[in-house]
């Protein structure tokens, strides 16, 4: 028996990790949002899949939230094996008109999100002595992006996260990595400009932008045993537009 | 059973450490040579255990600096409202 939860898990980026966790024989997923309804089409997805699926409500900003969820899940599965923390949202707008709730907000959900997440479930993978927590960061987070201080500085948090968990939780069979998504066709960045859009291709070295599957791809094999001696890493997804 | 044998047996598997090492006065860093992360694991067994006999149902975290033995630990409960027989 095999159960993962992934936050922000209605649409995009999210729901493909699911499906893709589904394919790869993970039996029950949980499917995270800020309101269950939102859930239903990536639950249906997943059952289609033969895995199963329920649906949770659940505000990552909010500590009582997550705890709530986390012992439900528990209580209905009695473990929680992987925990992609894949929950974010963008409030982008140049440093000097970036208000201070652009800034919390995003932080907010994007950072502590995953730090009140990954606290939650730690406590039930460091007694199971197993586990493995996947942050989704971003290529921004790596190195920057105009208009996106707050956003950036989320993700380049989740991968200092991602390593210091990974220093805590490693004696005990617990692994934290992270994935660094570049230009990843979806909802957040469909609202993009085509000038923007054009200007990020033209820094692509395989000249187009990623499918959500390729990052569900990188996920689910950090998730897998198939990485059992990888923690505290970084794996960038991104046609080459960084290379560290 | 005791309290303290309840303890001491959840102590000896967290640790990983012999029945007669757990001494009450044992200290679990200096003497069982456990680290934080040991005693993290501690707390979190001492509260599933006893946390719906105590207010809150978990231990402070101010308070867990100072449960550092057998003893400490078994004082703490008992002055929280936990009996000594179970």
């Amino acid at each position: 028996m095999s159960t993962a939860i992934v936050t922000g898990s209605a649409r995009g980026i999210g729901r493909a990790i699911c499906e893709k966790l589904a394919k790869d024989g993970v039996e029950n997923i949980v499917v995270c949002d800020v309101k269950a309804e939102w859930c239903e089409e990536t639950v249906e997805s997943v059952k289609a899949l033969g895995a199963n699926a329920v649906a949770m409500e659940i505000n990552v900003a909010e500590g009582a939230s997550i705890d709530a969820g986390v012992e439900a899940i528990i209580k209905q599965f009695g473990a929680i094996d992987i925990c992609v923390n894949n929950a974010g949202i963008t409030r982008d707008g140049l440093l000097m008109r970036m208000t201070e709730e652009d800034w919390d907000s995003v932080l907010d959900i994007n950072l502590k999100g995953a730090f009140l997440m990954t606290k939650a479930v730690s406590r039930h993978m460091l007694r199971a002595r197993k586990g493995s927590i996947v942050n989704i960061a971003s290529v921004v987070g790596l190195m920057g992006n105009a208009g996106q201080c707050n956003y950036s500085a989320s993700k380049g948090g989740l991968v200092a996260l991602t390593k210091s968990a990974a220093r805590e939780l490693g004696a005990r069979g617990v692994r934290v990595n992270a994935v660094a998504p570049g230009f990843i066709k979806s909802k957040m960045t469909d609202v993009l400009t085509d000038d923007v859009k054009n200007r990020m291709l033209s820094a692509i070295p395989m000249g187009k932008f990623g499918e959500v599957e390729d990052v569900a791809n990188a996920v689910a094999f950090l998730a897998s045993d198939s990485a059992a001696y990888v923690t505290g890493q970084v794996i960038s997804v991104n046609g080459g537009m960084l290379m560290p | 059973m005791t309290l303290e044998e309840k303890v001491k047996t959840i102590i000896c598997e967290t640790l990983n450490r012999g029945a007669e090492e757990v001494t009450p006065a044992a200290d679990f860093i200096n003497d069982l040579g456990a680290d934080s992360l040991d005693l993290a694991e501690l707390v979190m067994k001492i509260e599933d255990e006893f946390g719906s006999m105590i207010d809150g149902a978990s231990i402070p975290e101010e308070d867990t600096a100072s449960l550092k033995s057998l003893g400490a630990i078994v004082e703490y409960l008992k002055s929280k409202g936990v009996a000594e027989e179970l």
